[in-house]
């Protein structure tokens, strides 16, 4: 076996279904019988896997930093919601296209800015331009309401069939279909070529340059296709919600969904899902005993992750589950172990 | 005219005392390549101890303003020795990650123990009001600003250029290997430097109650600031921050005076375009090694 074929094998193997990802999802769907009176924590989890698998995709796989990922989630979210509110796309499907198209193209045009430079330079060009829309949704209140944020903002029902209910279990479903395409998308792109050679970049950009990997491009084409993830995210934000304020952009998003991604791991497409759901757990643990506090326990949180070391967390956390899959298969674990990234 | 006049004053205090909030940023970010997003919280704890000796404990307020400094440098120096120090080599996102925590709970901590409301410290009567000087309204406690952080500055300048600490500081930025080669000790001269940085933010974080308003979200809110100071100043020397602050102190103050509609748009563009036209900063040189 050459070596190029032996790559194609091992690339082969690591794409294929494992038994561990057909459970996750059949519990997620059974999650949305199981507990009926739950839609609403259980659709903003969803919404919030899907925000941070869309930060996973430039962060986890590409390497680039970014503090203002919510500028795309704010776009999304504003565009679905002026698209509802006047009328304009009825079909919230087809509003939730565009409006993932119209953070693609926030996207595309501010890629040039973020591909230039460090990671220093990145962090504050991110940051800069979710504050200069969020500065601008302000100034143009009339258009997008101001402080005060859309209001009336009433749903047509998906593909003209289901309404949403004020259960929220429309809502739900539809949310998790929409995560699933994007799921299957996003794990078809990070297993073909083209996400191999993410991970080159993000391991050594030099030396993937002198491979022949056109390094400019396809970090633009990644940024660009993470930010039309968030701005689905964004429109079923506002499509589940039905309100769209000005805290879609705020700082507090980014940084949040940063820590999502830390829970969860980078570099693998289930962390920002897993991290997701253990995110809103501890919130929700953290607010029932202080509920004006939780943020210090969040920070906290936060500092130990970095202070422990990501890498030796994720190892510890695994080793359980490992330790059981090599009593009962007798071979190495299935569960992936994210990447290493510095 | 007079109008302008009194904006232009206005806008250098304002610059002023950015800079002396954010100069501790221009070392650990600029120098010692540390991206420490916390830096707004040392501020916030200097403002906070002021505020509770001033109005608390009855303390005249310019003996409250050295124990703001010297407060915030204390807890600077001690979270450097207990934590900040383990992070200088890791990757940047963990720095972001890390500092984003600690503002965190800095944010939540001050609200559990003062309120979320905006504070203020009570002034001696000789700071209040303003005077005219051929027409044009100079405030008190502006002028103050300006003379403090005026004098701070001058003395910064002296400090890292004629000292034999200044020299040191330079040796470890510019080369931290050949420096400890020469048998500096270079963490105690970054752990020194990160301390005084720490100070300065207090003492600006003191002063600025009155004019930039103090409140448990003051890191967050001024953190853009702190950041755009630096990148914009580059950290070459201090000259170079000291001028971004004047010039975003009074844009910033023009800017809300005659455009307030546009807000802090004109800001985070200019920030965008700066960074995009030189990465390195208007007067800077790279930071990154």
């Amino acid at each position: 076996m050459n070596a190029s074929s032996d790559v194609g094998y091992h690339a082969q193997r690591q794409a294929r279904w494992h038994y561990g990802e057909a459970a996750f999802w059949l519990v997620v769907l059974a999650c949305g019988f199981l507990f009926p009176t739950r839609y609403l924590i259980m659709t903003d989890i969803l919404r919030l896997a899907l925000f941070a698998m869309s930060l996973d995709l430039i962060l986890g796989y590409a390497g680039i930093v970014s503090l203002g990922h919510a500028a795309f989630f704010g776009a999304g979210a504003y565009a679905a919601g002026l698209l509802a509110l006047h009328g304009i796309i009825n079909e919230p499907v087809l509003a939730l296209i565009v409006a993932g198209v119209v953070a693609m193209v926030l996207g595309f045009a501010t890629s040039f800015l973020v591909i230039r430079g460090v990671d220093l330079t990145r962090l504050m060009v991110t940051l800069g331009i979710a504050l200069l829309l969020e500065a601008l949704a302000e100034r143009f209140s009339n258009i997008t309401g101001g402080t005060d944020g859309l209001q009336g903002i009433e749903m047509q029902p998906i593909f003209g069939e289901i309404p949403f209910d004020m259960f929220g279990k429309a809502g739900f479903f539809y949310s998790l279909a929409v995560l699933f395409v994007l799921f299957l998308l996003a794990r078809r792109i990070v297993h073909s070529p083209f996400g191999l050679s993410l991970r080159a970049i993000k391991n050594n950009p030099l030396r993937a340059a002198a491979i022949g990997i056109p390094v400019n491009r396809r970090l633009i084409a990644i940024y660009t296709l993470a930010a039309f993830y968030a701005g689905i995210a964004g429109a079923l934000f506002t499509q589940t919600t039905a309100i769209a304020s000005l805290d879609v952009f705020a700082f507090d998003r980014s940084a949040d969904l940063m820590l999502v991604l830390v829970i969860g791991g980078t570099g693998y497409l289930y962390g920002g899902l897993i991290g997701a759901v253990l995110f809103r757990l501890l919130q929700e643990l953290f607010s029932t005993i202080t509920p004006q506090y939780w943020q210090f326990w969040i920070g906290l949180v936060l500092v130990v992750i970095v202070l422990v070391g990501r890498q030796r967390l994720h190892r510890w956390m695994l080793y359980v589950p490992n330790l059981v899959i090599k009593q009962i298969a007798g071979r190495k674990a299935v569960v992936a172990v994210p990447e290493s990234d510095s | 005219m007079t109008s302008i006049l009194t904006n232009l004053f206005d806008g250098v205090a304002y610059g002023m005392l950015l800079f002396v909030l954010a100069c501790g940023l221009a070392v650990t970010l600029g120098l010692m390549n540390f991206v420490n997003l916390a830096h707004g919280a040392f501020a916030m704890a200097g403002g906070y101890v002021c505020m509770v000796l001033v109005n608390r404990m009855g303390w005249p307020f310019f003996a409250a303003l050295p124990l703001a400094f010297v407060s915030a440098a204390a807890i600077g120096i001690v979270l450097e020795r207990l934590l900040y120090r383990h992070l200088y080599a890791r990757s940047h996102l963990d720095q972001v990650l890390f500092t984003i925590g600690l503002t965190f709970m800095s944010v939540a901590a001050v609200d559990y123990i003062q309120g979320s409301s905006r504070v203020f410290i009570n002034l001696p009567a000789a700071l209040q009001g303003q005077f005219d000087l051929f027409g044009v309204g100079i405030g008190r406690y502006r002028l103050m600003i300006i003379v403090i952080c005026g004098l701070l500055t001058i003395a910064l300048q002296m400090v890292l250029a004629k000292t034999r600490f200044g020299s040191r500081l330079r040796a470890a930025v510019d080369d931290p290997r050949a420096a400890s080669g020469l048998g500096i000790n270079v963490p105690q001269v970054f752990a020194f430097t990160f301390a005084f940085g720490c100070g300065l933010a207090g003492l600006g974080g003191a002063l600025s109650a009155e004019i930039l308003g103090l409140d448990p979200y003051f890191p967050l809110k001024f953190m853009i600031y702190f950041l755009i100071v630096v990148t914009v100043g580059g950290s070459s020397s201090i000259t170079g921050p000291f001028l971004a602050s004047l010039l975003l102190g009074i844009g910033d103050v023009a800017g809300k005076y005659y455009v307030p509609k546009m807000g802090p748009f004109v800001i985070y563009t200019m920030m965008i375009v700066i960074l995009i036209w030189r990465p390195n900063g208007l007067f800077g040189r790279t930071a990154a090694r």
